[in-house]
Formats: structure tokens, sequence, C-alpha cells
């Protein structure tokens, strides 16, 4: 029953909503986007990738695979990586010490450095919203949500 | 079915994990020499500069043996293993039966004989006792010497240099982290651990440790003489499998197993830091005592002592790790080993970073990543996978290299597979 999330190439216009609503889902002030960065303590990280380049018309967002043998959780030397029951992949921010084996194993490039640089920052799927923002939110459905 | 496993790191939690897929009822019994839960040795260092506290070493729930049906038998060490009638003897004359065995018991310190390693605060780096121990004998001031300048005795300059000891590390080679950096790479992060005043002697060793009851100082190759508090022997590690010397058991460097992990005794299997599997970049048998192999290892030695039938090809090293604000991300081979490895290299010395990969017949066979390593784990693969790269090698020295570097098939393969149509 795992949920993975997939980008349609052909309907992304680059737009990076789905950074920003995904921002705004992982911050303290999820109901007020004006208040998102201004707490500078916490101040999230998007979960997702924005791949374009110059020069190259084809844009794409990219989370987390939730990879049915998730390397991530093998390599983790803390724990933080786990996989639940339902095949979400989830990195446990209070575990994590920022050693980046995450990275060195992700054949996706998927899982990112938070924006203090110290935690591993992830697609939780919008664990505690029940749907994720991204897919949610793009304006032109260039993101969908199947479970496989 | 009675599962048995020796050793009670990430080799283990791999084991228990998959043998859990394929037989949730069967008891799985493990042994170790250390009385605590299954904790994170990479850690250690974490927890000497109090960047971790003792309850988030652990790297399993605290549930983790009861929910798994695991019984651990901690704090006992496995002396001896009678192969004919399956049985593990423990330190304390009892006795653990097997149907399936699986030996997990990783590395020990290698410490080459010193004369003045009794001394007291002449410690070891490996295991969680080794940090306790430490941490109770230091001191503001304190003026440490650590020996051997590979991944663990630098993690540990690094953490006595953050706890306030002034740090000397002492190495051998003509170069720090020799194992997973080439000398260009290791001056960077040479330069990132005397900016924070941990000073180097390099191509000199200990030849010997001087004091009265405790270490006061330690003697040079070169004659010279350094005052210290505390000694670090962090040289290396080699597998920790002496009470099976002189057994059946087919030992080379570490136990050999096949892909299966089966070692040449029947429902006798080994992974992790004793086992000597198959790298598939160097192509030999080796020992690659590295955190994911370990699982990967274990994992698989789990199904197969569960009845399944699974193998390990993929096995080479790798390392992510960081000192202060440099971090490095390396895999497969660090220097090249013949004359027909092609090398790319990039050095951006404004922002301090360096990227360099080394390719043969359109694969990578190793890259060195530092400070610029965001989306590696894509090149680990393409090692693993033995992906052609021919065609956007070049790409591979950027920062931003992604999948729109990769064909467009690949990419909606990787990207799209497994979706519902």
């Amino acid at each position: 029953m795992t949920k993975r999330i997939f980008p349609k190439e052909e309907y992304c216009l680059g737009c990076h909503l789905c950074e920003v609503y995904c921002t705004v889902a992982h911050s303290k002030n999820k109901k007020d986007i004006i208040k998102v960065y201004k707490d500078k303590k916490n101040k999230p990280t998007p979960r997702i990738l924005i791949e374009e380049k110059q020069g190259n018309y084809v844009t794409f967002a990219l989370q987390c695979r939730h990879c049915d043998a998730a390397p991530c959780t093998k390599a983790c030397i803390t724990g933080a990586m786990k996989k639940l029951e339902n095949g979400t992949v989830i990195c446990d921010e209070e575990k994590c010490v920022g050693c980046w084996s995450c990275i060195l194993v992700c054949p996706h490039g998927a899982i990112r450095r938070g924006e203090n640089k110290k935690v591993a920052s992830k697609c939780d799927l919008c664990i505690e919203l029940g749907e994720p923002a991204c897919v949610k939110n793009c304006p032109n459905e260039a993101l969908e949500i199947k479970e496989i | 079915m009675n599962y048995v496993i020796i050793g009670n790191s990430v080799a283990t939690a791999g084991c228990i994990e998959a043998i859990r897929n394929v037989d949730k009822e069967n008891l799985i019994t493990i042994i170790s020499d250390e009385p605590y839960r299954m904790y994170s040795r990479p850690l250690i260092s974490y927890y000497l500069a109090k960047k971790v506290t003792e309850d988030r070493m652990y790297i399993r729930d605290e549930d983790y043996y009861e929910k798994n049906n695991v019984k651990a038998i901690l704090g006992k060490r496995a002396t001896k293993i009678d192969f004919t009638n399956k049985i593990v003897f423990l330190d304390d004359n009892s006795q653990v039966n097997y149907d399936k065995l699986l030996i997990a018991t990783g590395g020990k310190p290698f410490i080459p004989p010193t004369k003045g390693f009794e001394l007291k605060n002449v410690f070891t780096f490996i295991k969680f006792d080794d940090v306790k121990a430490i941490d109770n004998s230091l001191f503001e001031g304190a003026k440490a010497v650590v020996i051997g300048a590979g991944l663990s005795g630098l993690k540990a300059a690094e953490a006595l240099s953050k706890r306030g000891c002034s740090v000397k590390v002492v190495e051998l080679a003509n170069r720090i982290l020799g194992s997973i950096l080439d000398i260009e790479a290791s001056s960077i992060v040479q330069k990132e651990l005397e900016k924070h005043g941990i000073e180097f002697l390099l191509e000199n060793s200990v030849s010997e440790i001087i004091g009265n009851e405790k270490v006061e100082k330690v003697k040079l190759k070169n004659g010279q003489e350094l005052d210290c508090d505390i000694v670090v022997f962090a040289i290396g590690v080699v597998p920790n499998i002496d009470f099976l010397k002189d057994t059946e058991l087919k030992i080379n460097r570490g136990i050999v197993v096949n892909e299966k992990m089966e070692t040449n005794i029947k429902d006798v299997f080994a992974a992790g830091d004793c086992a000597e599997g198959y790298d598939m970049v160097f192509e030999q048998q080796r020992v690659i005592p590295i955190w994911p192999n370990a699982y990967n290892q274990g994992e698989t030695a789990g199904y197969n002592m569960a009845g399944m039938d699974k193998t390990f090809t993929q096995g080479f090293p790798m390392n992510s790790i960081g000192f202060y604000d440099v971090h490095m991300i390396t895999a497969g081979i660090v220097v090249p080993t013949s004359d027909d490895i092609e090398v790319l290299k990039k050095f951006d010395i404004e922002k301090n970073t360096y990227r360099k990969i080394y390719i043969k017949n359109g694969n990578v066979l190793g890259y060195m990543f530092i400070n610029s390593f965001d989306r590696a784990g894509m090149i680990t693969n393409m090692i693993k996978e033995k992906i052609n790269i021919e065609a956007i090698k070049d790409r591979l020295l950027e920062d931003d290299f992604g999948y729109l570097d990769l064909p467009k098939e690949f990419r909606y393969e990787k990207l799209l597979g497994g979706a519902k149509k």
C-alpha cells in the first residue's frame, strides 16, 4: 500500500509553488504563510526538488520515492531514517546528526540537507496533513499521488 | 527453526529484519559481549563531543527485541562454537543451540605491540565503553595524542578538540584519510582540521608510551617526545574473530562468505566487519568495514537463513563523513589502480569544493566529492548498477547534476517505475 508521488513533466510549469506549499506544510505556522520564514529558529526547507536547467525547457518536481528496500534506512547510522508500516519513509529529525549517509546512497538524490544543514530534510508525504501539499496545490496537476 | 546471531550491531539489525519479513514465528537469539542494546558505533565520536546523549545512541526503538521476538543475551561473550553439534558456548559456561547461525562480531581495534600500552589513560576508539572511559578521564586543556589519521582517528581528534583538549595526530602515511582520499583532497581536510588547532605529525609513529602508572608522554619513531595526558589508538579495525581461529571455518582476512553470505560450514553465515565478501569495484574478496555494507550483508544472510534465496553482489566501499565545516562523500576506488582509468576533476578553490571521478569503459569506478555532494547517491547508484555514463560524463562534475542530465527514457523508467498505470 506504499504511496508515491509521480511528476508529469509535460504539465510542469516550473512555477515552484510546490516548494512554497511544501515549506508551509512543514512549518510551525501551517495556516499562516507570512509567519513561515519569520520564525527564524525553525525556518523550514522545501522537501521537494525542482529540476530545471538553463536552456532546457523541461522542468519537474521530485520527492523521495519511498523505495521498497529504501537504501537510506539501511545506511542511516542513527536509526533516524525509517520505513513506517504503510511504506512511507520518514526521517526522525531529533535523531538525525547530519552525517549524510542517506545522501551517499539515495539513488534519486531526493534527500536534502535542511535549512540549517544540520539534519536531513525529506518528503514525508505530509504525514501530519493526511495528503501531500504539493499534489493538492499544484496549479497544473503536474504531480499525482498513486498507490503502488 | 532456531536462529542465533552473535553480534549486536547493524548487520544483526539487517538479519533480524530480513528474517522477520519471512518468518514471524521462530525465535531469534542474539548474543553480545557488550551490555547495551543495539547502538551505533559511528556515533561514539558524537557522544564524546556531547552532540549525542546516551538515549540517542540506540539505532532501534526500546521495544525492538520484544516486537521482533528476539531473545537478547547481552554482556556475555561467545567463546567457542561446536559446528558439528551446532552449539555456541558462552563465557559463563552456558550454551546456546542453533539451527542457523550468523556470525556478525564486527571489528576490533588493531594495536601493534607498543610498550606502555597498559598505562592508564591509553584508550582505543571503537566501543561505547571506550568513549565512556575517555569521557571520565577528560579535563579542559588536556593534551591528547591520537594515533592514526583514518576515519575514526580523525573523528576522535575532532571530538577531543571540541571538548577543549589540545590534540596532536600521529600518522604513519604521508597523508590523512588515505583510505578514502587522494593527496589533494586530504590536504583540504587537513587544513580545515589545522584551522581548529589540531596538529599533524605525518610519516611518523609512536614507538613507546611513557609514564608512571598514567601516561605522561609518547616517544615517536623519529625520537621526538610529546607530553600528553591521553592517548587514543585508532590505527584501524580488524575482524573480531580470534575465537574462531583453528576451527574448520574458512578464514582469510575475514570469514570467507559467498554471495549468499554462507561460510564453508553448512547453516553458518557471516556478515559485516568480520566477513570477507566480494567487492564489485575491486573485483576481489575483501573485508569492507562499512555500515551500509554490513546491513546489506546481514539482510542477505537473514533471508537465506529463513529459507529464501537471495544474493548480495553490490558491495564496495563508500563513506560519508565530515569534520567541522568540511564534508566529504566518497565511493569505490579513490586512487587509480591501472593506467586505463580516466580521471575527471574539478577543484573550485573559491568555494573550497572538489569533485573527482574515476571512469573505466564508460562506468564510474569511484568518486570523491568534498563540500559539493548534494545528489551523490545518483553516482553511487551508477557504480552499483554499472550504468554507462559516456554521454554525460562531463556533467557528473557539476554541483547541479541531476535527472535532467540523463536520457529521457532512463529518467522516466527510474522516476515512474512502479507506477500503476
